[in-house]
């Protein structure tokens, strides 16, 4: 079953004229002084006060002690999934709060139900707690990756260097990110689309044990990823791609609320999609509202394969369903008047329910988490809309 | 090199703009002296051209341009679109153009970069327009599809356009490049990946690659600077190829690359001194970008020629009366399908 080319940009063309400034004089147009080649390259700001890492875990987090050079002047949110009984050892030295099912309960109360349980989809309970601007998720089985050189990754810096700069959605630059140092816009390249728009949503990579679905595994067990490719840059808008929540960062107060991550785990026909949904919603909205989402650099190391026929039977009913989520989320046409991600959300979730119900009833019940969802993250968040006009967060 | 891709299915173009090509030759001898070359000769240029022994190759002429296509047309070989001829008069599958200012690059190792075998195998392995790969080329030795993409994309299309990219001097436009002198691109990416669908991109004609059989009319001379010049500042003819090219690719069904191979362009030029040229192509790209952002072809365009004669009459219609330079490029693009219908060997092949 071949896919025809069904997608449509949401609206042609892709500069929206109230945004097309008349041309700018030489100096104006190009990227900030800041990048001539005088200047110095400014630090990475820490950002150790608006940033919270949201991991989940069933086991323990003996992975933190190699990432604590990196990750202890942060706030820590633990989602402990599995057993509440259970007593999750958190090592010396770090910042954190710890949330298990008995307290998401607690929380939530009825709306609880929206947050998977035995599954990692239960992380993004943290991200609907967390107060802070930023949320940086990561897998408890991603370690630090070194770079060509033999160098550590710093994956945090990396990923607040890609949400604190520009994304550029809407003309492709073949020399990848134009805000990196050492590299800039092509020729080619309108003034007019050079200042970017703000980035929702920095998605990095893993070396290793690459994030394949289960029958690749079970085709190629041994392959391993051991290109590192070194290069970041922003998916145009109206593409698609798999989000994969293992190394994953995104600004909380812009797109906080479209990062669901469904219902999967105990009770559920299906696993190992909650990050593809949340990624299929989260862009969807992003190129309606004008953010970008930017895929590459920083590599983890990840560690762990996970068992390919347990991942099969999670799976199955996603590798078929998907062939039904593709073209819907491709053809998916946000209104005019949803301005806020929240009024997005909904209405995504009730196409959901209109047009996927008929595939699964697992869809309509879906539909109906995305709504209990968002009224919970309201709830827990009141502080209003998020809307589109959010200025750009501070760039380089 | 892809075991089933014979050498003589590959023609080499290359537009000569500088005389002596002895040192680009001798450079590129151990990659390019297996196949055959199509040198063509900027009709503008004064100089006798110096190419070393030991190559296969045909050279093309102001004489030889006139004779073919007559001394009126022939004008719209000059410059950097004296290679569009080569392209013409091709009779091979593949074609793989690099500008004369290029040596071969070497990679990440330390190990020399065969362009040409990376072009062909971009062209020859499925491209992956419809669903983004975080992994890139899915293709690859050592890669795959992630989870999360779906079965049915996973055979891909055929792709028609491999763009390479460069090492040392990058094709910058004149103001960037003026406002950062001494900044030269040393970051050598070890991907190649599929440009999704509706996505445009600057197609740079310095380090292209391209099925002729199945996309060869698309790559045209057609919008020419009033104050065009001989350096890739001072030009936007193959940006305006490009966009064509990927907006055909696009409704045809076709992937277009982008990524390795790289190439190791030399310095050349001057770029404040381009400045003054160039702004006329800056300016352009504002209308040009939105207007191919939104040109839709009709389900009636089923072959490259067509679907070339369509984006023709949209210029036409749209751009035309916005400025002259538009209007002379649609009718560019009119003359060149007929040009191509009676020089070029027949293409008419729909796309995949």
């Amino acid at each position: 079953m071949l896919f025809p080319p069904l997608y449509k940009p949401p609206f042609p063309p892709f500069l929206p004229s109230h945004t097309r400034p008349s041309i700018p004089s030489p100096c104006f147009a190009l990227k900030s002084p800041s990048f001539s080649p005088m200047a110095t390259v400014s630090p990475t700001p820490l950002l150790k006060d608006e940033l919270d890492i949201v991991i989940p875990t069933i086991r323990n987090l003996d992975f933190l002690e190699m990432w604590r050079p990196f990750f202890q002047p942060y706030h820590l949110i633990i989602v402990q999934d599995g057993d509440p009984t259970k007593t999750i050892k958190v090592p010396e030295g770090f910042d954190y709060e710890l949330y298990n099912r008995n307290d998401i309960n607690r929380i939530l109360g009825p709306k609880a139900s929206c947050i998977s349980f035995k599954d990692s989809a239960c992380r993004c309970f943290g991200y609907m707690v967390s107060k802070k601007k930023y949320i940086y998720t990561i897998d408890d089985d991603c370690f630090v990756a070194k770079d060509p050189s033999g160098k550590d990754i710093n994956a945090l810096e990396q990923h607040i260097q890609n949400l604190l700069s520009p994304s550029t959605p809407f003309f492709f630059n073949t020399l990848y990110d134009p805000y990196r140092s050492g590299a800039d816009f092509v020729r080619g390249y309108p003034f007019s689309l050079r200042e970017g728009v703000p980035t929702a949503v920095s998605h990095g990579l893993w070396l290793n044990i690459p994030d394949y679905d289960a029958p690749t595994q079970l085709v190629k067990p041994l392959e391993r990823n051991t290109r590192y490719v070194d290069a970041i840059m922003t998916i145009p808008k109206g593409t698609l791609f798999p989000m994969c929540g293992m190394n994953l960062a995104f600004n909380r107060e812009l797109i906080g609320p479209a990062m669901y991550f469904g219902l999967m785990g105990d009770g559920q026909p299906i696993g190992r999609y909650d990050d593809m949904w949340a990624g299929w919603c989260t862009k969807v909205i992003c190129d309606h509202l004008g953010w970008g989402v930017k895929t590459g650099l920083p590599y983890i190391w990840h560690s762990k394969a996970s068992n390919p026929f347990v991942n099969l039977k999670k799976e199955y009913k996603g590798i078929y369903w998907q062939e039904e989520l593709i073209p819907f989320f491709q053809s998916v046409a946000l209104p005019k008047d949803c301005t806020t991600v929240q009024k997005c959300y909904i209405e995504i979730s009730k196409q959901v329910k209109a047009k996927l119900g008929k595939v699964d009833d697992y869809f309509n019940k879906l539909a109906d988490a995305m709504v209990t969802w968002i009224e919970a993250w309201d709830e827990l968040n009141p502080s209003g809309d998020i809307s589109a006009k959010i200025p750009n967060g501070a760039s380089k | 090199m892809s075991l089933s891709i014979k050498d003589d299915e590959i023609d080499i173009v290359i537009g000569a703009l500088r005389p002596d090509l002895t040192s680009f030759m001798n450079e590129w001898r151990t990659i390019f002296s297996r196949f055959h070359l199509i040198i063509v000769k900027d009709p503008d240029l004064k100089e006798e051209l110096k190419i070393p022994e030991g190559f296969n190759l045909d050279v093309y002429k102001k004489p030889d341009i006139d004779r073919v296509v007559g001394t009126s047309t022939s004008t719209i070989f000059s410059g950097y679109s004296c290679r569009y001829f080569g392209y013409l008069v091709s009779r091979k599958k593949y074609i793989i153009s690099v500008d004369d200012d290029c040596y071969p690059a070497k990679d990440n190792k330390g190990i020399l970069v065969d362009a040409v075998a990376q072009h062909i195998t971009n062209l020859t392995t499925p491209a992956t327009p419809f669903f983004f790969n975080t992994l890139y080329d899915p293709f690859t030795e050592g890669a795959d599809f992630v989870r999360g993409y779906p079965f049915s994309l996973r055979s891909g299309v055929q792709c028609a356009l491999s763009c390479g990219l460069w090492l040392n001097l990058a094709d910058y436009d004149a103001p960037t490049q003026a406002l950062k002198p001494e900044e030269r691109n040393s970051r050598y990416v070890d991907a190649v990946l599929t440009v999704p669908a509706r996505t445009l991109m600057p197609i740079s004609g310095i380090n292209i690659a391209f099925n002729r059989e199945v996309i060869g009319p698309a790559l045209l001379p057609s919008l020419r600077l009033g104050g065009e010049g001989k350096f890739r500042w001072e030009t936007m003819e193959d940006i305006w190829s490009g966009m064509c090219v990927k907006v055909v690719c696009d409704h045809l069904g076709l992937g277009v690359k982008t990524g390795m191979p790289y190439v190791w362009r030399n310095d050349r030029g001057d770029a404040i001194a381009s400045l003054r040229k160039e702004w006329e192509g800056v300016k352009l790209m504002e209308e040009v970008v939105p207007f191919f952002q939104s040109v839709r072809l009709s389900r009636e365009a089923t072959t490259t020629e067509d679907c070339v004669a369509e984006v023709a009459n949209v210029v036409k219609e749209q751009l035309g009366s916005k400025d002259p330079m538009f209007a002379r490029a649609a009718k560019a693009m009119v003359d060149w399908v007929k040009l191509w219908k009676s020089v070029g060997s027949s293409t008419s092949s729909p796309g995949a």
